[in-house]
């Protein structure tokens, strides 16, 4: 396996982009991309794009060839893959296996949703796929449901309190303020999740991600290529993937994901690294409950403390370990397929010293965690400054 | 956009009608939906059609208060993850229970309900649901 390293990022605005299209988003952060990472499209040998649902938010399916006809990158080879809302995630693994095989030297990798152009109820459906349809949906699950029922099998069995759940949204709301990206660039207040209504109890709507247009985009390369083209890489130390049981019912455990644990397990084993010397960490809050669940199955904190961790701000800018500085899913916004390859960017601006005013100081060592459906999929990539 | 597709629904008669699933002889695991083959053992499973029982207890629960399409009129409605006594667990919609005894560890049993009322023009899809008991 040969090391690889992100060289370039291009990012839209998350949002509703009502003036804009699913292709004119995905062009936008990948000619960015390209732009930032110094090469021509002629470099570029493949790409590797992520989408969720497509088909069912606008009626476009092969998103691969649409991706590489957009970027006038005819005729390398693109594909398109889904895992859900760990889409993003699973296509930059996939690049930098491709990288790392020696098959490519440079790839690009994109992530893209448009989930604004049909209704709430269309959008629920749509994500509903992420879930098993013929046992758990068909039954009147739905997706704030299925993390609800987490929700309280966490509060029953450790004491997490709905306040603490809210404190991961007040956090997230406030680091998105300095995120220019970022869907909702205000602070909210305990108080304001609390009086948010029940969406699934004891989830709130404020304690859930927005429906968000966005695209992002990432260029890898070899190491050694890194090296030469780009003035600043960040290398992949590892990226990991696991798998668990679509239908929620059927965990071994509803107070942990599962596919998390084994996927970080393996990440850490790969980079003889621990949790603790992560310095900042990117998780998949689509709920609050689930960055809860994260900083406890990434080893940041023991089981069932999570709730208590982020309630004395051990996980704000300037805590014991940062998580979710670009505002996370929750404030930052989620358009599915493109959040794993956002969450790389944000890994790739804090570990360049390019986050501003979210800037995580001396940051060596970052993760991001990317979760598909209630965590059948896991992908959990981590990331240094590469060394020259 | 419809949440029972009519192929999906008729495939699905015989199990959601009577819990048909099935068990593995080799490490005594049952499974609902069956499975064609036990995770455990894989090639040295044995695999016998069983029926579920109609009891268990509630593991972790939710109340809806946002429906899917087909659900809108139930709303707030409640949803539960269940094991039944022979430990398997399923996802089912709580119904005909008092809401302050809906609790984790309380009492299930199945009942027999329609689902949902998704798609006026196909089929109506019938199945289980669960009443808190005692
Ligand atoms: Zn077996």
């Amino acid at each position: 396996m040969r090391s690889v390293s992100i060289i370039g990022a291009g990012l839209t605005t998350f949002g509703e982009h009502w003036e804009k299209s699913f292709r004119e988003l995905i062009a936008e952060a990948g000619i960015q991309a390209i732009q930032d990472a110094g090469v021509s499209g002629g470099q570029i040998e493949a790409i590797y794009g992520g989408a969720m649902a497509s088909g069912r938010f606008i009626g476009q399916e092969h998103i691969g060839a649409l991706i590489a006809d957009q970027l006038g990158l005819n005729p390398i080879p693109s594909v398109r893959l889904e895992a859900a809302c760990a889409s993003g995630g699973v296509a930059l693994r996939n690049a930098y296996l491709a990288v790392a095989s020696g098959m490519y030297d440079i790839v690009a990798v994109g992530g893209v949703e448009k989930m604004t152009e049909v209704s709430t109820e269309d959008a629920g459906f749509a994500l509903g796929g992420a879930g098993d349809q013929e046992t758990e949906l068909f039954m009147g699950a739905t997706f704030p449901a299925l993390y609800a029922l987490l929700a309280r099998a966490h509060m029953e069995e450790f004491g997490t309190t709905e306040e603490q759940m809210a404190a991961v949204a007040v956090k997230n709301h406030k680091n998105a303020v300095n995120n220019p990206f970022a869907q909702y660039r205000r602070e909210i207040t305990i108080e304001d999740v609390m009086k948010s209504g029940y969406v699934a109890s004891p989830l709130k709507l404020l304690d859930c991600s927005p429906i968000t247009d966005g695209a992002a985009a990432v260029i890898i390369a070899s190491s050694d290529v890194a090296k030469k083209v780009c003035e600043n890489p960040v290398e992949i130390l590892a990226s990991e993937q696991a798998s668990d049981s679509l239908a929620l019912s059927k965990r071994k455990s509803l107070t942990e994901l599962d596919a998390t644990k084994v996927a970080v397990k393996q990440a850490y084993e790969r980079t003889g690294l621990k949790a603790k010397d992560i310095d900042f960490a990117e998780v998949h809050d689509c709920f609050t409950i689930n960055e809860i669940l994260a900083t406890e199955d990434l080893g940041f904190f023991k089981k069932g403390e999570g709730g208590k961790a982020v309630e004395k701000g051990k996980t704000a800018l300037g805590g014991e370990i940062p998580v979710n500085t670009s505002g996370g899913l929750k404030a930052k916004g989620h358009p599915v397929g493109a959040t794993g390859v956002a969450q790389a960017i944000e890994a790739y601006w804090q570990l360049r010293g390019a986050a501003d005013k979210r800037q995580v100081k001396d940051a060596e060592y970052g993760l991001t965690h990317n979760v598909g459906g209630s965590g059948a999929t896991a992908v959990v990539n981590i990331y240094r400054r590469l060394e020259k | 956009m419809t949440t029972g597709f009519p192929p999906l629904l008729w495939r699905r008669f015989p199990e959601r009608y009577t819990l048909a699933g099935n068990k593995c002889e080799t490490c005594g695991t049952s499974y609902f939906p069956a499975r064609k083959v036990c995770p455990n053992c894989r090639r040295r499973g044995k695999l016998v059609d069983e029926s579920m029982p109609r009891k268990g207890k509630i593991v972790s629960w939710t109340q809806c208060f946002v429906g899917p399409t087909g659900f809108e009129h139930e709303t707030p409605y409640f949803v539960a993850i269940i094991e039944l006594e022979n430990k398997v667990r399923l996802l089912a919609q709580l119904v005909d229970s008092d809401e302050k005894k809906v609790k984790t560890g309380a009492c299930v049993e199945k009942v027999f309900r329609k689902i949902n009322d998704a798609d006026k023009s196909g089929p109506i899809a019938y199945g289980y649901k669960f009443k808190i008991v005692g």
